[in-house]
């Protein structure tokens, strides 16, 4: 029973983490129109920069400043802020093809430095060396753990609140009207390259803070951990869930994660020990058939954006 | 550094052709296709097929010509596979991205290409294994150009090199001498206006899928005779392929077989200053560069 109940609190804290970067991701995608291919990058700034900024010194690499565990996951976040910024400027002015290409191009370089660069991050070994904070005081068994979920599920509802009143307000309202009619919104004096620019770094910080207690959750990260997949994961989770729409977002991240984890044992357990090495085709092709298939029969996602019509004097 | 420019243009070859059908359909149909290196892989392992098919049947094929590892039945196999790899590219546009089309939803198209480039990949990867494979068996030692400085070349690379310039310039003859040619340009500028002229939009739709997959059949095989047969040709080269595109100006034809030289050659000269581990990332630095200098690229024309 308690391995059910571990198992459990183990299964929300990732679904929880991935949720977060998900919201992010429907700050960019959902609520603005910008499509970010390199998901994967944000999150690992974050979770590189909170484990290189909090981690004990080590021989080899860079890091171990040992900062206070909220200054590393803050600089954490910022890296990856830093990073979509980057992107964004040489970018969001142009055709939104460009800005697709650049992220998934910034991913694959990313993931590219992360794996080469010893000193900077350890390289293929990935970064050690992390002491999880409060560690001393709580252990490092289940009540660790328990306590960690409620401070990733605390940070969820926060992330989700946040997300919720900017789209309220009257900047989200501008995303909207961007996304819409770029043209319209620039005759209102409106200037879209900047507000999605804003748009673009906000959420790039919210996947940076993921990653960052992606990162502490493991008290590792590795470039394995930066593939591509995990791009493509939290989009299908976006899409299943509903673009627009951060109910769906984070209802769909856990539908999603909770048929990832399924199939990926599934297939460990029922598939022949021959065919062990292509379960991760199998799970790939599974999710580019979740991704083309809602597009072509669901775009909406399940649980679709409520568009909201804004009168003077409303929210 | 000699070796490095001639390396450079060889890669650079394989990335022409494969920039020539994606500069087209990202200006026709106005979405990033990431599905678009996937068509090499298809290539090269329809060809892989083809090729064996063809020695079992017709064992005269199997000789090797003059030099080159490759032979004849290899020769047939490529045509046959520049065929059906069209032919893929023109079904995954029937059943996918048509549809998406249809729906008015550009940006989603992107998605959609992402989604089917995943499929495709390990599609191919369950089919015929994770496992690198090869044309021949047989070792083709490079040639020694010259000792001083030292330049050394497979004699492979160099048919596909030349192979690669004649299908230029027989396709700069069919877009700047014949009506389709004209036709097709004038789809790429404006097909709202094009279609006014008559041009059926359908059909030359179907025709740049066909001519953009047999280009990217021909990359991918090129690709593997010179390195390896891989399920991640596609996942290797796409970012590559979209910095040719970019350098060039997307849309322009002549900007995508410039872009794929300049590519190449740059990611080889790259090693001068980078260890080899970074080359991945050299295409990326070079879509920023050229965002930040001259965001149309050479030839491209400003369009929001």
């Amino acid at each position: 029973m308690i391995g059910v109940i571990s198992y459990l609190v183990f299964f929300t804290t990732v679904a929880s983490i991935l949720a977060i970067a998900v919201l992010g991701l429907n700050l960019q995608w959902g609520n603005t129109g910008l499509f970010n291919g390199g998901v994967a990058a944000f999150f690992g700034a974050g979770a590189y920069g909170t484990l290189i900024l909090g981690g004990t010194p080590q021989a080899g690499h860079l890091g171990g400043f040992g900062l206070f565990y909220p200054l590393a996951v803050l600089g954490g976040m910022a890296a990856a802020g830093v990073l979509a910024w980057i992107v964004g400027v040489a970018t969001l002015r142009l055709r939104h093809d460009y800005l697709a290409i650049s992220t998934f191009g910034v991913a694959v370089a990313f993931e590219n430095v992360m794996r080469n660069a010893e000193a900077l991050a350890g390289g293929a070994k990935g970064l050690r060396g992390f002491e999880r904070p409060l560690r001393d005081a709580l252990g490092d068994g289940f009540v660790y753990n328990i306590a960690f979920l409620l401070v990733v599920l605390v940070l969820l509802l926060a992330t989700y609140l946040f997300l919720e009143r900017l789209v309220g307000s009257p900047f989200g309202r501008l995303l909207r009207a961007i996304r819409e009619d770029e043209t319209a919104a620039r005759s209102l004096g409106k200037s879209p390259a900047r507000v999605r620019l804003t748009a673009f770094v906000t959420g790039a910080v919210i996947m940076g803070l993921a990653g960052a207690l992606y990162g502490t959750f493991y008290a590792f990260v590795s470039p394995q951990d930066v593939l591509p997949t995990l791009t493509f994961q939290i989009w299908a989770m976006l899409i299943v869930g509903g673009a627009g729409n951060n109910r769906g977002a984070i209802l769909g991240t856990f539908l999603i994660w909770g048929a990832w984890t399924a199939s990926g044992w599934a297939l460990s357990r029922f598939a022949p020990i021959e065919a062990q090495l292509y379960a991760g085709s199998i799970q790939y092709v599974l999710i580019g058939l979740v991704i083309v298939g809602m597009l072509l029969w669901r775009p909406q996602g399940l649980f679709p954006e409520r568009l909201v019509v804004s009168q003077s004097g409303q929210g | 550094m000699i070796q490095h420019l001639l390396d450079g243009i060889l890669i650079g070859a394989i990335l022409s052709l494969g920039a020539i059908g994606l500069t087209m359909v990202m200006h026709m149909l106005r979405f990033a296709n990431f599905s678009h290196a996937e068509l090499l892989s298809i290539g090269a392992y329809a060809a892989l097929v083809f090729d064996k098919l063809f020695k079992v049947l017709m064992p005269v094929l199997a000789d090797q010509i003059g030099p080159l590892s490759m032979t004849w039945a290899l020769v047939l196999a490529i045509v046959l596979s520049m065929a059906l790899t069209g032919a893929s590219a023109v079904l995954f546009d029937r059943l996918v991205f048509r549809r998406v089309r249809e729906k008015g939803e550009e940006l989603s198209m992107v998605f959609a290409s992402f989604g089917l480039a995943l499929i495709v990949r390990n599609v191919i990867g369950l089919v015929f294994g994770l496992h690198t494979q090869l044309y021949s068996q047989d070792i083709v030692f490079a040639v020694v150009l010259s000792r001083d400085p030292l330049l050394l070349v497979k004699p492979d690379q160099l048919a596909a090199l030349a192979a690669t310039l004649a299908i230029m310039a027989a396709l700069h003859l069919v877009l700047s001498r014949t009506t389709f040619g004209y036709a097709l340009r004038a789809v790429a500028e404006n097909p709202v206006l094009a279609q006014v002229n008559g041009i059926d939009l359908r059909r030359m739709i179907v025709i740049v899928w066909l001519l953009g997959g047999g280009l990217a059949s021909l990359a991918g095989v090129f690709y593997g005779l010179s390195n390896q047969i891989s399920p991640v040709i596609g996942r290797d080269l796409v970012l590559p392929i979209f910095a040719a595109t970019i350098v060039g100006g997307i849309g322009s034809i002549y900007g995508a077989v410039l872009g794929g030289f300049i590519v190449g050659i740059a990611a080889n000269l790259a090693l001068f200053v980078l260890p080899s581990g970074y080359s991945p990332s050299v295409p990326f630095l070079i879509i920023i560069a050229v965002l930040l200098l001259r965001p149309n690229g050479l030839f491209g024309e400003a369009r929001t």
